[in-house]
C-alpha cells in the first residue's frame, strides 16, 4: 500500500518545508482554498473519514456541526495529547512529517471558518515541540499560514500549546480547559465543543492522525479515498505495535486489517517463538483480549462486535512470561494517578481498585477480593463524568473475565508464581 | 520578577489567544526555567505577567505533574514504568539507578546532579525501555546501556 501519513519519512530531512513540497506538499492546500469551504466539507464527509483519536466520531459531521453555529470566531484544536499508554503513532507525524499535519490544519480552518488554530502537545514530547514551532515558522515564510495564505484572503494562524504531563488532558473538554489555562478537568456535554468549545466558542477538535488525512482526501477525492480501508471505516490506519513482538513499531495499513495479521505478519509474531498469551488492541483501556479472540477487524465498528475496541490502534502484546495481574495493577496505578479528582466515582475508584490489585499482586490477597474488585468497578462504570473512569473498570473487568484462574491463583497462593 | 527577556516572551504568547490566562502554562515552563523550580516568586511572576491570580497561578501548577515545585538536579531523568516498558524491565532500571546514583524516585542526587522522576508512558512503546534525560529521548534500555548513557550527563 502507498503510505499516505508516513510519506517520506524515512528521509532524513522529511520535517524540512522544502523536502515536503518537493514530494508534492501544500497542493492540496492550494487546491483547497480554490474550492468552496462548504465543498471541502462534503468532500471529508463523502470521505467517510472517522476520528481517529480513539471515538471514531465521523470528522465531516463534526465540521458541519462547528461550521453551521452562527457564534464566531471559531476555532481549531489539534488534540496532539497522545497519552493513552501503549500509544505513539502520533509521535512519527508531529517529529518527521509536521508540516502534513499543518497543511490538514490549514484546510480544516479554511473550511470550518477557523482563523485561529492551537496543536496542544502532551509535554512528554519535547522534541515535537521544536520541530513543529520550526515547520510553523517555515510555513508562515512562506504564505502557508498567516493573514493572506497563498496571496488571497484567508486567514490562518497556527501555534503549539504545550502540555505539562496530564493524561485526562486528552480528553476533549479538558484539553479546552488546559488551553484555556486552567486545571485540565473535564466540562460536562452537552453543550459539545462544536457549539461551545474553546472560550465558549465553536470548536473542532482532531486527533493528529485525523487532520493529517485532509490533504490527501482533497487531492485525491473523497472516493478514492474511500475504497481504502474497510467500508464502514475507510482510510489508512496507524497501528502501533509494543510489547512481544519481533518487530514492533508503527504500521501503516488499511482500516480494518485482521488484529492477527498485525500481529504476525507486520510485526513478525511473537519474540523469540514464545507463546501468545493476551492482546491489548487499542491501548491501555481497551478490552484485552486471550489468543482465540484476535481474529478481529480492526476498525470502529468491528471491534465492538469482538468484544474489544479500535481505540487509538495501540495493539500491546503479551507473551506466556507476562503476569497479568500485575499488567492489571499497573493499568490501575496509572488511572489512579491520572483520575482528575473531579468525580467521586473515578476519584475514589481508581484508588480502591489500585490498592485491592496492589495486595493481590503482592501476596496479601483475601478471599473475595476478586468480588469486591468487580464490586467496585461495576459501581464505577457508566457513572463517572467522563471516560476515564469508565476505562479504568472496563480494564479490571475485563482482565478478571478473560484471566480469572490468573487471579485465584495470586490470592491463593499468596503470589505470583511466574515472579517466583 | 521574570527578566525582560522572559517578560517578552510571555507577552509574545499572549498574543496568540483571545485571552491572557490561556498565557499560564507556557509562561509557568518560562518561569520553571527562569527560576530553575516553581518558587513562590515564580509563581508570583506568573501572576504578574498574566494578570491571574496567584492562588490561581499555584492551583494550575499543581495539576500538572510535570512542573517542578520544589529544587530539581542538573538534569533530569524521567524514566517510564509503565505497562510496555514494564514489561522491558523498567522496574529494574529504577533499581540500578537506585544503586549506582543513590536516587530514589521522586528524589534528587546529593551532589544535584540528577533528579529522578517515574513516568506514564512518554509514547515509546515500540523501543520500550524508553526514557527522557532533560529533552533527549533515549530509547531501547538495557541494564548494560543505561548508566553508560547516564554517565554522558555531568
Amino acid at each position: 500500500m502507498e503510505t499516505i501519513l508516513l510519506k517520506n519519512i524515512e528521509n532524513p530531512n522529511s520535517a524540512d518545508i522544502d523536502e515536503y513540497i518537493k514530494a508534492g506538499g501544500y497542493r492540496s492546500l492550494q487546491k483547497a482554498i480554490e474550492m468552496q469551504p462548504k465543498a471541502i466539507i462534503d468532500e471529508v464527509k463523502k470521505s467517510g473519514l472517522r476520528g481517529r483519536g480513539g471515538a471514531g466520531f465521523p470528522t465531516g459531521m463534526k465540521w458541519t456541526f462547528a461550521s453551521s453555529d452562527p457564534k464566531t470566531p471559531r476555532y481549531l484544536l489539534c488534540n496532539a495529547d497522545e497519552g493513552e499508554p501503549g500509544t505513539f503513532k502520533d509521535r512519527p507525524i508531529l517529529e518527521k512529517n509536521p508540516h502534513l499535519l499543518i497543511e490538514g490544519m490549514a484546510i480544516a480552518g479554511y473550511a470550518i471558518g477557523a482563523e485561529y488554530g492551537y496543536i496542544y502537545l502532551r509535554g512528554e514530547y519535547p522534541g515535537a515541540k521544536d520541530i513543529l514551532d520550526t515547520a510553523i515558522r517555515q510555513a508562515y515564510d512562506r504564505g502557508l499560514l498567516g493573514d493572506n495564505i497563498l496571496g488571497r484572503a484567508v486567514r490562518f494562524h497556527l501555534s503549539v500549546h504545550q502540555g505539562a504531563g496530564a493524561y485526562i488532558c486528552g480528553e476533549e473538554t479538558a484539553l479546552i480547559e488546559s488551553l484555556e489555562g486552567e486545571r485540565g478537568q473535564p466540562r460536562i456535554k452537552p453543550p459539545f465543543p462544536v457549539n461551545v468549545g474553546a472560550w465558549s466558542k465553536p470548536t473542532v477538535i482532531n486527533n493528529v492522525e485525523t487532520l493529517s488525512n485532509i490533504p490527501y482526501i482533497i487531492e485525491t477525492g473523497a472516493e478514492a479515498y474511500s475504497k481504502i480501508g474497510s467500508r464502514d471505516c475507510p482510510g489508512p490506519k496507524l497501528y502501533c505495535v509494543s510489547g512481544h513482538v519481533e518487530r514492533p513499531g508503527v504500521y501503516e495499513l488499511p482500516m480494518g486489517i485482521n488484529l492477527r495479521d498485525i500481529i504476525y505478519t507486520h510485526a513478525g509474531g511473537i519474540r523469540g517463538g514464545e507463546k501468545l498469551k493476551a492482546v491489548i488492541p487499542g491501548g491501555v483501556s481497551t478490552p484485552i483480549l486471550p489468543p482465540d479472540k484476535i481474529d478481529c477487524p480492526m476498525d470502529f465498528v468491528n471491534m465492538p462486535k469482538h468484544g474489544s475496541m479500535l481505540g487509538s490502534g495501540a495493539v500491546m502484546v503479551f507473551d506466556d512470561t507476562v503476569c497479568l495481574v500485575k499488567v492489571c495493577y499497573r493499568a490501575l496505578r496509572f488511572f489512579d494517578h491520572e483520575s482528575c479528582g473531579k468525580c467521586t466515582p473515578c476519584r475514589e475508584g481508581t484508588g480502591w481498585l489500585s490498592n485491592i490489585l496492589g495486595r493481590i499482586e503482592h501476596g496479601k490477597g483475601r478471599d473475595g477480593d476478586i468480588e469486591l474488585l468487580l464490586d467496585v468497578a461495576g459501581n464505577m462504570l457508566g457513572k463517572t463524568f467522563c471516560p476515564l473512569g469508565d476505562g479504568a473498570a472496563s480494564v479490571v473487568q475485563n482482565f478478571i473475565r478473560h484471566f480469572r484462574p490468573e487471579f485465584e491463583g495470586h490470592i491463593r497462593d499468596a503470589g505470583c508464581r511466574l515472579q517466583n | 520578577m521574570l527578566s525582560e527577556k522572559a517578560i517578552k516572551q510571555v507577552d509574545e504568547i499572549i498574543a496568540r489567544y483571545p485571552a491572557k490566562r490561556s498565557a499560564v502554562m507556557p509562561a509557568l515552563y518560562i518561569a520553571q526555567m527562569e527560576f530553575g523550580w516553581l518558587t513562590p516568586e515564580a509563581i508570583e511572576a506568573v501572576s504578574e505577567a498574566t494578570g491571574v491570580p496567584k492562588a490561581t497561578v499555584k492551583g494550575v501548577a499543581t495539576f500538572y505533574a510535570m512542573y517542578k515545585h520544589k529544587p530539581i538536579g542538573r538534569h533530569l531523568i524521567q524514566l517510564c514504568t509503565n505497562v510496555s516498558c514494564m514489561i522491558f524491565g523498567a522496574e529494574r532500571l529504577v533499581d540500578i539507578i537506585k544503586n549506582k546514583y543513590g536516587l530514589e524516585a521522586g528524589g534528587t542526587t546529593a551532589d544535584g546532579r540528577f533528579s529522578l522522576v517515574i513516568m506514564e508512558c512518554i509514547g515509546a512503546c515500540g523501543t520500550a525501555p524508553a526514557m527522557l534525560v532533560d529533552t533527549d529521548f533515549h530509547e531501547n534500555l538495557t541494564e548494560e546501556n543505561i548508566v553508560k548513557i547516564l554517565e554522558n550527563y555531568k
